[in-house]
């Protein structure tokens, strides 16, 4: 008795630091986000004191210019994902099939990339697909090009930055899942008598869907909000939520109207993934 | 169609080793498998039983020779091809459906109307008494029910053969013992031949018309249960197989199929031959299962004398450790037929062994 009250006294206790940590860090920054956002820029950044309340910048968000950022931010992360997930998941499959002895050694050639910078690494893609990179070298040293390929500053160099940036997002996740899939299950749809097709669709997909539903929503989200890569591999001439976001606050000194975008992108991701969650959930009921 | 379900000839698989070299799991085995038949592949783990039963069902294709199911080769037809259904050790049920989910999963890979699939779904589950669990999942089943699951999942697609591989191993001794005989039953009412891969010698005396005794990826012995356990041809298969004692002697001679063998230099016992080419001097085994031996107070004419070093009460029977030389122990079984203060014999007495001299072995060493 004694034991379970003084359990209970305690736990708020355990919890205060983290508490503390995001209502300092994350709740009150937030809020001050929401309430920039609200009110009149100032002349050289900021906001104008005295604060003048005003709607005006979630007005300006419902632009088409800006919605057809908002979109193809939206349509450049659901390619990033699908391509993780579609590269990520055989990579992952074949990290679970290698020899227990060996899959640690393996699992840490796809984190290496993590000791590098991620600023360095892109600046390195960019590189590598530049007129006089390697890339081209080689397809006009291998005369399959008669003139170097523009590579760069469109959205195939951004996606595919994104899809180098976080593919061991997908991979991880998803190697968890089919760690964890008992492969004689494989072996017994194909004695039922499923080609290694149906075996896949009807018995591998849905019971290592949570890897992929966590791999989707681990680069989704970061991807659609992406500034870095967009700015270095679209050279500014491919235009995301991230790099409007990131230009209010510098060039333009526009804080309200980037404090509104931001959380215009934060409300879009949360009822995104809230949906997704929920669907991806109800697929995995009985049939 | 053949006269056979299903055939090995000649069959090998080897796997590759860490070090690149070649490990044979199995060595040219060449079985026939008649129509019907409760056929049983004993052997220790690693012995390549399971690899025999997997090559069978399509997993794994031989290095060498031939599989013939129904009289046609299947070189390298996939499983899913193949008149087979298995049985997995660990039943390899698709936990994200349901029991009916699971035995239907065949039939609609098949293409079989549904009204169809309901009819042999129930049927099936029927057979293995799970009538009314269609909705469970399988992890709200116990082991047994899951280990029916399985068999209703094999057995609904209506195979030509039905391979087991250790399908009880996870069950517990009584479970173990009734599900048994019920494989049995229900083999009998499908009428669909039957491989089963054990380690449980036992369990393939239970169940088996025939059983291959396997080692080290060959075949040592084949035949019915009796044959195995009453005539082992080999030290291996003698001592893999029950209880049994071996005492390493030299041949003295053999008349009429009845040899003289002779232990430590002492003791001469006679045995049936096994083997016809057996020469005067060789050094061979002799074998004889230890409730084959009698125990008596009294010298009998050619009987052999020892001291009690050590008995064991076991329940149905006492197991009885005698001296008979100074470097051979046999090991002897009597029923408890009486009452238990009735049991006969105690701790160092001089007791007398003597045995049809038809049931003891002669192996060659």
């Amino acid at each position: 008795m004694s034991v379970r009250t003084e359990r209970r006294s305690r736990g708020p206790l355990i919890v205060l630091p983290a508490a503390l940590w995001l209502i300092l860090f994350f709740t009150l920054p937030l809020l001050i986000v929401v309430a920039i956002s609200l009110v009149e820029r100032g002349r050289a950044g900021g906001v104008k004191l005295p604060l003048v309340f005003t709607l005006e910048y979630y007005q300006r968000l419902v632009d088409p210019l800006y919605l057809g950022i908002f979109w193809s931010s939206i349509r450049i992360g659901l390619i990033v994902t699908g391509a993780c997930v579609l590269v990520g998941y055989p990579m992952a499959l074949f990290i679970s099939r290698v020899a227990p002895g060996r899959r640690n050694a393996v699992l840490l050639l796809v984190m290496i990339p993590f000791w590098t910078n991620f600023l360095v690494r892109t600046y390195a893609m960019k590189l590598l697909l530049s007129a006089e990179g390697v890339v081209n070298n080689l397809l006009v040293g291998a005369r399959l090009v008669d003139a170097p390929l523009n590579l760069l500053f469109n959205n195939f160099a951004v996606i595919l930055g994104l899809v180098y940036g976080y593919l061991p997002f997908a991979v991880l996740p998803m190697y968890t899942s089919i760690e964890k899939f008992d492969l004689t299950l494989v072996e017994a749809a194909a004695d039922l008598g499923a080609n290694l097709r149906r075996a896949f669709l009807r018995i591998m997909l849905p019971l290592t869907a949570p890897g992929i539903v966590a791999s989707v929503i681990l680069v989704f989200v970061p991807v659609v909000g992406a500034f870095i890569t967009p700015d270095i591999m679209g050279g500014g001439k491919v235009e995301m939520i991230g790099t409007l976001i990131n230009r209010q606050f510098g060039v333009a000194r526009n804080w309200p109207f980037g404090s509104a975008m931001s959380l215009a992108l934060m409300a879009m991701v949360v009822v995104g993934v809230v949906y997704y969650l929920r669907t991806s959930q109800e697929g995995e009921r009985p049939l | 169609m053949s006269d056979y379900a299903v055939e090995l000839i000649g069959v090998s698989k080897s796997f590759p080793t860490s070090k690149g070299e070649q490990i044979a799991a199995v060595d040219r085995i060449s079985l026939s498998i008649k129509h019907g038949e409760f056929f049983s592949l004993l052997g220790p783990s690693g012995c390549g039983k399971t690899t025999t039963l997997r090559m069978i069902a399509g997993f794994e294709l031989p290095t060498e020779g031939e599989i013939r199911i129904l009289g046609e080769s299947m070189g390298e037809t996939p499983p899913y091809q193949r008149r087979v259904n298995i049985v997995f050790q660990n039943y390899a049920l698709f936990p994200h459906m349901t029991v009916y989910g699971n035995v239907a999963f065949g039939l609609e890979m098949d293409k079989i109307p549904s009204p169809e699939i309901r009819e042999r779904v129930t049927e099936a589950l029927r057979l293995v008494r799970l009538p009314g669990m269609e909705d469970r999942r399988p992890k709200q089943l116990s082991g047994g029910q899951q280990q029916r699951v399985a068999l209703a999942r094999a057995l609904v697609k209506r195979p030509a053969v039905l391979l087991l591989d250790e399908p009880l191993g996870a069950l517990d001794l009584k479970l173990r013992k009734e599900m048994q005989l019920e494989l049995k039953h229900i083999q009998a009412e499908v009428g669909i031949t039957f491989i089963y891969v054990t380690h449980d010698q036992e369990e393939a005396l239970t169940m088996s018309d025939r059983i291959a005794v396997m080692s080290e990826g060959q075949v040592l012995q084949l035949g019915t249960a009796a044959e195995i356990y009453e005539s082992p041809l080999s030290r291996f298969v003698a001592d893999f197989i029950g209880e049994t004692n071996f005492l390493d002697g030299e041949l003295e001679t053999v008349r009429d199929g009845l040899a003289t063998v002779l232990v430590d230099g002492t003791l001469r016992l006679s045995a049936g031959s096994a083997a016809s080419d057996l020469r005067r001097g060789q050094p061979i085994i002799l074998t004889v299962r230890p409730e084959k031996i009698s125990l008596h107070s009294r010298q009998l004419d050619g009987a052999v004398a020892g001291q009690i070093e050590e008995l064991v009460y076991i329940g149905t029977d006492t197991r009885y450790q005698v001296r008979v030389s100074e470097g051979s122990r046999l090991v002897v079984r009597v029923q408890n037929s009486g009452s238990a203060d009735q049991a006969g014999f105690r701790q160092g007495d001089r007791v007398y062994l003597t045995w049809d001299p038809a049931v003891a072995r002669i192996l060659v060493r």
